[in-house]
Formats: structure tokens, C-alpha cells, sequence
């Protein structure tokens, strides 16, 4: 049977209680409370972390002893047969991700190109930067992360789902699959390490890849000259280590990202979740606090690694003059392949 | 070349009538389930002037006349059950007059719903009208003639409920202007103050006349739509769910609806909420109050609100391109539905009636319900979707909507355009005296019983 | 005799819903089907032909002259096709209707006037029987070759080589290409017909034997690169013909003259009057180009460039395609759609309405005058303005 590999001695010695100290969205009045709620979540007690985690992911980020705060409160709160989005909200996301027989396996070899259930993937993975496995795409809840069901604090979809979404990449005969999403990546090395499940090819970080890439078409990059805003998805909590990769990006494409408060370790979730799981408040408040923070370092565009952050929050920075942009797309205009104009 | 033949193009000209083959084989049906019947002759005139003389040789020959938009009710009222003519209206297509302080349009019967949307948007764009889920070739005239719903009925009421004055041409052959413009030029009232004699068309699906001209308000069109997308697995909390949206009384429409494909969909119960604004604080101030009035759900976490930016434009899209998608859905060419007008507290049992009729009959559903006037009734339909190439599938839709009918019936709901089967079934349950009336009024209208024969009948 | 029916596409017709999406504009604010727009029968729109198809394959009704005469109205503009709301099968909207009238050729039961357009070009390689001779004689004085080996060929296309305003587009693309220094040559009294309408009219053996002819003409002469006056040839040389052998890289004149006014090898002068343009379907919703003719026309200084309510993909056709430019079936009555649509160029207050097809041209031009709307409207094809307007 799957398991939750957490250390609660770890835990339990922990001197920091970062994992809750840090949350943007609870407040502690020091290490003992924090500790405490900790301790009473690890041991099936009521707390009240398990009604006011808004599932944001950073605790992965902000323990830093390789224990696994966020999965453990989802497991605790499935356990306890609470919901954290409404019912039918967290039936809807079970049954929207259903496989259902129906994915798309491109000309794959030792290589896929994840686009996990994301048709906008499959757009993005095109053009110079991807021309050799752009062919090599698969698409599908067949081969879908199912790391979104610990918003609703699902892990036995999760357990139940990874390993056959595994299964179903082995037995294309892959050496690597190069993850076009965030959450892809993360499930594949951290859910997956967390959980004991054996992953039998090498996962490819997407950025890492077009980092790659850019520097062999350095030669076609035109620094794009521009300001921007990126906005980090709550699934790269889960990768901290590749966090630094958008800087390298940045940085050969001539891109400015001053330095904002949001950003980083301290950087806000695009918020459409917390809209599902606490309400509109919440959501609008969280969302008005980021785009001002990035008009304030007087940001041109706002950079998403996420489609799913993009369609949350492309309206809303639109409205306020900002051009939302994917990483990807803003490669693409780098070595002019997309036209600024086409940017929405 | 037959007499009647001869006479009709005298008065529409040839390339106004047809008694081809390929017509004839065309208008004999609808892309409902219920039995072709060919007419004799389908004529298409231009002015209420050919209406008129076509209805008067109709009444010389003796001879039936059904009028027809674009023949989308689904329900064969444009089947001409007992021959005769079929009056294809749509190229009496013309905007007449928008009376822009009034708020209301004249438009011949035979105006799109598609082209009257078009023609406000680019003439008139602070107006609109309420515009129905119905693709948009389906008529202005034939809309009110069926009691239909748009975007507004929520709102405002029914579509017939916004007809400002009709002109119409009586089974007897005269023009006659009903309402405000039968003393004036003004279209600014069906029937009130006057005894209301709009009531002797609207609703009687052309079986007392041919509606020529219609006044319909017109409302003020804001310039942001929005909407939310509620969700809830328990059918019995909908009817108090919409009593609050309701209560609000702000929004312009309020959608049910349930159906088990796709997946996403399966297990849960959606409603739809649109609202408009002038500016984005109003709009937002709409959001807000919505999400406040259902916030006791989503803390009891039995419902709650999806995300739908990505399927947003689809949802305000007017009318909806992708509700046809659902005759395809058996591949297909066909779905039909019963639409009866239930109080909103009937809502859980006309849901499970639905699935209980699929599993019965075998046969893919969809359901959709609209609010009337505030949540005094909807409009709750029973849908299913068929294979025209499969006429066993076609027979089984056709009994799963005669029960659905009779159960409509029987809780006491008015079937929303019925077929001439359920018009009998309606009868039939109808107080003896109020059906005298009925067919009194029918009889001393068309005393030859020439106008869409078949229908509001009690034997045929 | 009875016949066993067929089409490729028959497990599809049952499934139009007949709900009439395919009548109109994006917009609906009028009817965008020219054959309905023209005949005003439900039978005369695209779902009307879907529902006739099932009933004429399953036997309900027959052949008839009425029949044939609803199918070849259709002027396979595939504003249908874009229109339809079922996502799963509008794209073979036009097939069907194609096979259709490809069945009703091997029946024989053709109207008159597309007997008469097979034979024509079955004989005289071109719709307008005039001698093969005589087909380059357009040429004259514009200064372009026979090919022989340049890099570009010219294909001018019957309506280009035989009537009266299509030659003057065709002079006038010659003209410009020549004097840009393009290295481009002609086929003249060796160009045969495309077959593109032949195609799409259903006579498919005229149409595989015309194919086939070009192909191993253009490879024999060593054909690369064809520039066509015609959309309706480059349709076929792009869909048809390399499932036939013949690949070719092949592009619209208005394409090439946009390059080359980006590229200011063509200079324009300033020409202060108001332009429209009419999209023709087989470069607009056939071929997806909609911006190379409008960036010429858009880079006119002191032009001023206005749409008409219906344009780029919502185009109303001129009522010339399929076929129709030759066999009329589609008449000249106040609601035919060359009628309508230059009503609708006069309504923007344009003086000039440019074309980029020479089909459109001769439908368009004839409906000015029948309109009375010599006075306010001029016709002229994209090179012709660009004749009175370079440097």
C-alpha cells in the first residue's frame, strides 16, 4: 500500500516551524503555537490548520528538512473526511480528470513531451526551442499529474492515479519526459519521492530544457528589453531548487524582473483555488496585493510559467494594463518567433 | 398548372411558390421525432398584403395554412398534419422602426432573432432584445406565437410577454393591428388599458392567424456581461438556492442545468447566473452579492463556485452556438424537449423523472431550466438526443416526452410548446369550462378551421 | 432505371440538425449563403442540401431538375463550413455537396448550362470555347515571356486569358511583376484550364485529365514556382494537386505584390480616395488570406481604406463560385449575390471596390452597372490600382 513517507521525529524535533511561520495565509504567535498545531496535525488531532490551509503548497518549500508538511495536512484532512473546496467542486476536478482512453501520443521515443491535460502545452511546445520533440508530445489524463487533488485534499487520487500515469510512461519506452508544467515535474520528484513510488525514466524540467536550448540559439536571441512581473505557481513550492532557472532565463533574453515583495519564497498564489476553497475575499484581496506589487516596480508584462495561473489571472492584469505573457511565448519573442503584438 | 397553383403565383410571383419534390419533401417535417405529413404548396410572401390574399384563397379553396419561421420548435408545429400551405415567413425579414426613447422595434414576423440582434448592435447598440437559446434563423414571430424565452426572461417574463402591439392577418382574411397601434402610431402596448387582444394569438401556435408585424420591447443593453457558475450535488437545496439568487433581484438570467457527459459534468446539479454592468464596479458589486447570498452553502461546503474563465465567452455567447452540439452527441442530427412551466420548488422531481426516463426509454439526456419572471414558474426542460438515422431510438424519445408530458401534467407544470398530442393531453386535463372557452374563441376566429388544423384540437 | 447511390460522406448527412447556422455571417446580420440569399427556400441552404442528400440516397425523392438544379446553386464559398456549430463533421460540409453533384454527373442529370461548361472546357480547354491559339493573346504588351526557365510562373487561368476584365487584371499583374524585375514567364496558348470549378462541379475525370495534363506540363517545363491571377487555381494547385503528383510551391499574385510593396520595389504614390475590398472565398475562406490584399491597399498613402460590414472570413461571396460565374444557375435577381454585395461596397461611401479575383471582378463589375453604380463605384483589380498609383 502507497504510504506517506513523513519523519515525525523530524517533526517533531523541528526548532523552526517554518512549514507554519512562514504561511502568508495563517498567523502564529511564535514557534510554540505553530509547533503545537503541527504536532496535533501529524497526530490526527483536530487543528486548526486542517479548516485554514488554503493549500497554497509553500510549506513544501519552507521545510527545509526534507519533510512533507502540505501532503501530510491533505492526507490528515482526507483522513478526517473533510473537504477544503466544496463537495461537488472537488467531484467536478475528480471526474474532469478521469482517463478515460482518450489521450494523444505523438512520435515518441526515448523522449515525450509532457503537455500533462493542458491543451495550451501542446501550443507552446513549438517552434526552434522545441523542433526536435515537439513531434514527441503526449496529452491526456493518461498522463496527467494528479498533484491538483491535493488542492481538495485528495491524496487517494493521488496515489490511486500516479502510479498508472507512471505505468503509462514506461510503457512508451521512455528514458526521459520532459515535463512542459510545473505540478508535471513536481509530482514525478517530490509526490513521487514522498510516496515511495519508483519513477522509471528520467523527468526533465521544461525550463531547464529551454535554458538549454537558448543558449545553443544564442545567436538569434535580440534581447527583448523589457520589464516584467513573474508570477510563480504554487506547484514550483514543490521544485524550489528550479526556481533560480527564470533568472538564467531572464537573464539571456535580456528580461528585467525587479526585485518586488512578492516574489520568491514570498510570492502569491494566482489565487483562483483560494477562490474555490475560501471565497472571493480572500481571492480578490490576494490577487489586488500581487498585480499593484507588480505595477509598483512598474512592470510591462506579467510572466507566467502555468497555464493555469495565466487563465486565472490574464484578465485581471490585462485590465490594469499589463500584458500577460507564458515564459515559453516570451522565449519565442526573444529569438522572433512570436510578435509582441501577438501577446493577449 | 393546378388552379390554386396559378392563383398563388399571381400573388407571390414563381419564384414565391413551390410545389417541387424537394420543398414539398422539406416542409412536410421538422428536425423533431414526430411524423412528416406533406403539405400542398409552400409559399413564401414578402408583404401582409400576400398574406393576406393567400389566406383569403385558403379560405375560398378551403384549404389549410400553416405559418412557419424557421421551423425549430422541435415540436412539429409547423407540420402541416392535415396539408395545405406552408407559409414560409422569412422573407418578410424587414426592421421597420426602433423607437429608441420608447425602447421598442417593429419588425415583420419573419425577422431573424439573428438579425435583429445584429441590426441593434450596430444601430442601436445601448438596446437590446431578449434573445432566445434557439439557433438564430428562428423568428421573431414564430417566438412570441410559442410563448418563448430569452436572455431577459428571468427578468422581464416571458417573450410574448414583451410584445408591444402585433399586426396580424385573421383566419378570415383582414389585417388586423392589435394593441396601441390600433389607435395610434405608437407600438407601446400589446393590450393594456384596452380589453387585451394579444391574448387571442400569442401562445396559440398560428392557429388564429398569421402574425405579420410585431412591436417588442427593447431593454437597455449594459456594456459588461459576467456570470458565475454554481455548483451543488443536492438536487433539494436548487429550489432554495434560486429563491435567494432571486431575491437579489439583479440578475438577467438564471440557468439549471444537468447532464451526465462530459464527465466533468456527471453527479452534480449547475447553475448559471448572468449579470451586467455599466462599469466594472457594478458588475463587481453584482459578483459580490451573489457569492454572499449562496456563502452559506459553500461554508456547509454543499456547494460551491467553479472556475469558468475558460469556458466564459461560450457561456455569454447569445444565442449559445454549442447548444445544438447536443444532437450530435448520439451522432446523430436530433434531440427534442418537453419544456413544461413548473413552480421552482417541483425542481428535484422533475430531475430525477428525467434520469428515471433516459434509463427507461435508453436514451441520452440533457436538462436545462430557466427562470420566469423572477422564479415565479421555469421553464424546465427534458431533453433528449436521438439518431435520425435510428427511428427505433426517434420512437423511444418520442414516449419518454409523452410521459414526461403526462408526469408535467400531472404536478400540475403547462407543457411549453406542445405537440398536437400533448395539446390534446393539455385539453383533456384542462377545466371543462376554460376549454370551451378556448375552442369557442378558435372556433369563432377560423370558422373554417383552416389556420394550422391539427392543433388546439380536441378530435382530429 | 434505378440507380444505387453513393457518397463518400453518406454516414454523415443524417447528422445536420438543420438548425441554420450555416446561413449566416458570425454576426447574423444577413444572409451570408448566396444560393439562399438568391432563392429564399430552406431546400436552397447548405442544410437544406444535407437533408435533400439523405432523402435523394435513401430513395424518398428522385433525381429531378430541381434537385440538380439546388445542389449546383451552391457556389461552394464554405461559409457553411465555417459557420456550422458541430464541430465533428462541418468540414465536410462542401465534400458532401461536391460528391453529390460528382453522383448526379455520372447520372447524367446535370443542368443544362454545366453540361454545357464540361463540354466547353472538354473541347476547347477553356469554359469560353475560343481557340487555344488565342489564349495568350492577353499578354501583349506587358512585357512577359514564355516560360522557359525563369523562376516564377504566371498562370493566368481562362477568366484571365479570355474575358474582357479579367484580361485587364491579368495585364496589370503582368505589368507589375515584370516591372518589379521578377523573373517570371507565361504559358499563353500552352495554359489549359485548372480545373478547380470542374472539381468542384463534380465532373472528376475532366477534372483528374486537366490535372494531370498540367502537372506533367508544369514538370516538363520545369515549373517551380507558380504565381496564379486566380484564386479558384490556386485552390487546386495547392489542395489537389499534390495528392496527384504535382507539388509546387504556389502563391497568390496579391501575396507577391505585397512583398514587393513591403519591399518598396514597388513605390507608391499618394492617391487620396476611399478603397474597399471584397475577399474572394477561394482566397479568403478557402486559403485563409486575408492580409496580403489589404496591406497593399492599406499602404497607399492618403487612401483611405474602410471594410464592408461583411469581410475577411464573413465575407459574402460574389455569387461566382462553383461553377456559377459560368452557369448562372444563381440568376441575376435584386437578391443575387454579386447585386448584394456591391450594394454593400456603395453603402461604406468607397469609390473604389478592389478585387483580387477575376471571377469576382467580371460578377462584381456587371452588378455596378446593373445597380446603376457606375457613377460611385469603381472596380479595379488590387494591380490595377497599384498601375495608377506607383511611382
Amino acid at each position: 500500500m502507497i504510504q506517506l513517507k513523513f519523519d515525525q521525529k523530524v517533526c517533531a524535533s523541528c526548532r523552526s516551524a517554518d512549514c507554519l511561520l512562514k504561511c502568508q495565509y495563517m498567523t502564529f504567535s511564535g514557534h510554540k503555537e505553530a509547533h503545537g498545531e503541527m504536532m496535533k496535525v501529524m497526530k490526527g488531532k483536530d487543528s486548526r490548520v486542517l479548516t485554514e490551509c488554503v493549500t497554497c503548497y509553500a510549506c513544501e518549500e519552507y521545510c527545509t528538512r526534507g519533510n512533507h508538511p502540505f501532503y501530510l495536512i491533505s492526507e490528515k484532512r482526507e483522513e478526517k473526511g473533510m473537504f477544503t473546496a466544496p463537495r461537488p467542486i472537488t467531484t467536478q476536478w475528480k471526474n474532469m480528470t478521469q482517463m478515460q482512453g482518450k489521450c494523444l501520443v505523438g512520435n515518441v521515443k526515448d523522449t515525450a513531451l509532457s503537455c500533462c491535460y493542458l491543451p495550451e502545452l501542446g501550443q507552446l511546445g513549438t517552434g526552434e526551442i522545441f523542433k526536435d520533440v515537439a513531434s514527441a508530445g503526449v496529452f491526456g489524463a493518461e498522463f496527467m499529474c494528479p498533484a491538483v487533488h491535493s488542492h481538495f485534499a485528495r491524496m487517494s487520487v493521488i496515489k490511486e492515479r500516479l502510479p498508472i500515469v507512471i505505468e503509462n510512461y514506461r510503457k512508451l519506452g521512455v528514458k526521459e519526459v520532459i515535463c512542459m508544467h510545473d505540478e508535471c515535474y513536481g509530482t514525478l520528484t517530490s509526490i513521487a519521492s514522498a510516496y515511495g513510488m519508483e519513477v522509471p525514466f528520467k523527468p526533465v524540467y521544461y525550463l531547464d530544457f529551454v535554458l538549454q536550448r537558448l543558449k545553443e540559439l544564442k545567436d538569434k536571441i535580440k534581447p527583448l528589453g523589457i520589464t516584467v512581473a513573474y508570477q510563480r505557481s504554487c506547484s514550483n513550492r514543490l521544485i524550489p531548487d528550479k526556481l533560480p532557472v527564470v533568472k538564467k532565463i531572464f537573464k539571456l533574453i535580456g528580461v528585467k524582473a525587479p526585485k518586488r515583495l512578492y516574489q520568491d519564497e514570498n510570492a502569491l498564489c494566482c489565487a483562483e483555488i483560494l477562490r474555490s476553497v475560501s471565497g472571493y475575499k480572500l481571492a480578490d484581496d490576494v490577487q489586488k496585493r500581487n498585480i499593484d506589487d507588480m505595477l509598483a516596480v512598474g512592470a510591462e508584462y506579467c510572466v507566467f510559467n502555468c497555464p493555469a495561473c495565466q487563465t486565472s489571472l490574464s484578465e485581471k492584469v490585462v485590465k490594469q494594463g499589463l500584458k500577460p505573457v507564458h515564459i515559453i511565448d516570451l522565449c519565442k519573442m526573444a529569438i522572433g518567433e512570436k510578435e509582441r503584438e501577438a501577446v493577449s | 398548372m393546378s388552379d390554386i397553383r396559378k392563383s398563388l403565383v399571381d400573388i407571390v410571383g414563381e419564384r414565391g411558390v413551390s410545389d417541387a419534390p424537394e420543398e414539398l419533401w422539406f416542409y412536410s417535417r421538422d428536425p423533431g421525432v414526430l411524423a412528416p405529413h406533406r403539405p400542398d404548396y409552400v409559399v413564401a410572401p414578402k408583404t401582409t398584403e400576400e398574406v393576406q390574399k393567400i389566406v383569403q384563397l385558403a379560405g375560398r379553396e378551403n384549404i389549410p395554412v400553416v405559418p412557419m419561421g424557421n421551423g425549430m420548435s422541435l415540436a412539429g408545429l409547423v407540420i402541416p398534419l392535415k396539408g395545405g400551405i406552408v407559409l414560409d415567413m422569412k422573407r418578410m425579414n424587414k426592421i421597420l422602426e426602433v423607437n429608441h426613447m420608447a425602447r421598442y422595434v417593429v419588425v415583420e414576423g419573419g425577422t431573424s432573432q439573428g438579425a435583429l440582434k445584429a441590426y441593434l448592435q450596430k444601430n442601436h447598440p445601448t438596446l437590446r432584445h431578449s434573445i432566445p437559446d434557439a439557433p438564430s434563423t428562428t423568428t421573431i414571430a414564430a417566438n412570441v406565437s410559442l410563448h418563448g424565452q430569452g436572455r431577459l426572461t428571468n427578468q422581464y417574463g416571458f417573450n410574448s410577454d414583451m410584445v408591444t402591439g402585433l399586426e396580424v392577418v385573421l383566419p378570415t382574411g383582414e389585417i388586423c393591428r392589435i394593441g396601441s397601434p390600433s389607435i395610434g402610431p405608437y407600438w407601446i402596448s400589446k393590450g393594456p388599458t384596452l380589453p387585451d387582444l394579444s391574448g387571442l394569438f400569442l401562445g396559440w401556435l398560428g392557429c388564429t392567424g398569421v402574425i405579420t408585424k410585431v412591436g417588442l420591447k427593447l431593454y437597455p443593453n449594459k456594456k459588461i456581461r459576467d456570470a458565475e457558475l454554481f455548483v451543488t450535488d443536492r438536487v433539494d437545496l436548487i429550489p432554495h438556492i434560486l429563491y435567494k439568487l432571486t431575491h437579489l433581484e439583479m440578475l438577467e438570467d438564471i440557468n439549471v442545468w444537468f447532464q451526465p457527459k462530459p464527465l466533468m459534468f456527471m453527479g452534480n446539479y449547475h447553475i448559471t447566473v448572468f449579470f451586467t454592468g455599466d462599469t466594472e464596479e457594478e458588475v463587481e458589486f453584482k459578483r459580490k452579492m451573489v457569492w454572499d447570498c449562496l456563502q452559506e452553502y459553500m461554508d456547509s461546503k454543499d456547494g460551491g463556485f467553479m472556475s469558468i474563465q475558460y469556458m466564459k465567452s461560450m457561456l455569454l455567447e447569445m444565442p449559445g452556438r454549442n447548444i445544438a452540439d447536443f444532437a450530435d452527441v448520439p451522432k446523430g442530427g436530433g434531440f427534442e424537449y418537453s419544456g413544461p412551466i413548473a413552480p421552482i420548488e417541483h425542481f428535484p422531481q422533475y430531475a430525477a423523472k428525467v434520469v428515471e426516463l433516459a434509463a427507461k426509454y435508453n436514451v441520452l439526456y440533457a436538462s436545462t431550466a430557466r427562470l420566469i419572471s423572477g422564479g415565479h414558474s421555469m421553464m424546465y426542460s427534458i431533453s433528449f438526443a436521438f439518431n435520425r438515422s435510428d427511428t427505433a431510438m426517434m420512437e423511444r424519445v418520442e414516449q419518454a416526452l409523452t410521459e414526461a408530458t403526462a408526469f408535467a401534467l400531472d404536478m400540475g407544470g403547462i407543457p411549453w410548446k406542445p405537440n398536437f398530442k400533448e395539446q390534446k393531453m393539455t385539453l383533456e386535463k384542462m377545466e371543462p369550462n376554460a376549454r370551451k372557452l378556448l375552442l369557442m374563441i378558435k372556433k369563432n376566429l377560423d370558422p373554417q378551421g383552416i389556420m394550422n388544423p391539427g392543433n388546439w384540437e380536441v378530435n382530429s | 432505371m434505378t440507380y444505387i447511390r453513393h457518397i463518400e460522406h453518406e454516414n454523415i448527412v443524417h447528422r445536420c440538425f438543420r438548425c441554420g447556422y450555416c446561413k449566416f455571417p458570425s454576426d447574423y446580420s444577413d444572409f451570408n449563403c448566396p444560393s439562399y440569399k438568391a432563392f429564399g427556400w430552406d431546400t436552397f441552404s447548405p442544410g437544406g442540401r444535407m437533408w435533400l442528400t439523405r432523402a435523394w440516397l435513401s430513395g424518398e425523392i428522385e433525381t429531378s431538375a430541381r434537385f440538380a438544379e439546388i445542389m449546383f446553386s451552391c457556389v461552394a464559398c464554405d461559409n457553411c463550413k465555417d459557420q456550422c456549430v458541430f464541430p465533428r463533421f462541418k468540414d465536410f460540409l462542401p465534400d458532401i455537396f461536391q460528391e453529390t453533384r460528382a453522383e448526379l454527373v455520372g447520372e447524367g442529370r446535370i443542368p443544362p448550362g454545366v453540361r454545357d461548361y464540361f463540354k466547353a472546357v472538354a473541347i476547347s480547354g477553356n469554359p469560353y470555347k475560343l481557340p487555344q491559339s488565342e489564349r495568350g493573346d492577353w499578354a501583349r504588351g506587358t512585357g512577359l515571356k514564355p516560360f522557359t526557365n525563369q523562376k516564377h510562373l504566371f498562370y493566368a487561368g481562362c477568366v484571365g486569358s479570355y474575358d474582357e476584365v479579367g484580361k485587364r487584371m491579368a495585364q496589370s499583374v503582368g505589368k507589375m511583376l515584370v516591372d518589379a524585375g521578377l523573373s517570371v514567364g507565361i504559358l499563353g496558348s500552352e495554359e489549359t484550364c485548372d480545373g478547380n470549378d470542374v472539381r468542384v462541379l463534380g465532373e472528376m475525370g475532366l477534372f483528374a485529365e486537366l490535372a494531370q495534363a498540367n502537372i506533367e506540363k508544369f514538370k516538363a517545363k520545369g515549373v517551380k514556382e507558380i504565381i496564379t491571377l486566380d484564386p479558384h487555381a490556386l485552390n487546386t494547385f495547392k489542395k489537389d494537386y499534390p495528392a496527384l503528383g504535382g507539388v509546387f510551391q504556389v502563391r497568390h499574385y496579391s501575396e507577391v505584390l505585397a512583398e514587393l510593396v513591403k519591399k518598396k520595389k514597388i513605390k507608391l504614390k499618394a492617391y487620396p480616395v476611399k478603397i474597399t475590398y471584397h475577399d474572394p472565398c477561394y482566397l479568403g475562406r478557402h486559403q485563409s488570406i486575408y492580409q496580403a490584399p489589404r496591406e497593399i491597399l492599406k499602404a497607399i498613402p492618403k487612401a483611405e481604406f474602410v471594410e464592408m460590414h461583411r469581410s475577411g472570413p464573413d465575407a459574402f461571396c460574389c455569387g461566382g463560385g462553383g461553377g456559377n460565374f459560368f452557369t448562372d444557375i444563381l440568376g441575376t435577381a435584386e437578391d443575387s449575390a454579386a447585386r448584394v454585395r456591391v450594394r454593400e461596397a456603395a453603402e461604406t461611401g468607397a469609390r473604389i471596390l478592389a478585387v483580387a479575383c477575376p471571377n469576382c471582378a467580371k460578377m462584381l463589375s456587371d452588378a455596378v452597372k446593373m445597380e446603376n453604380l457606375e457613377d460611385r463605384l469603381e472596380l479595379l483589380g488590387i494591380a490595377e490600382i497599384l498601375e495608377r498609383v506607383r511611382k
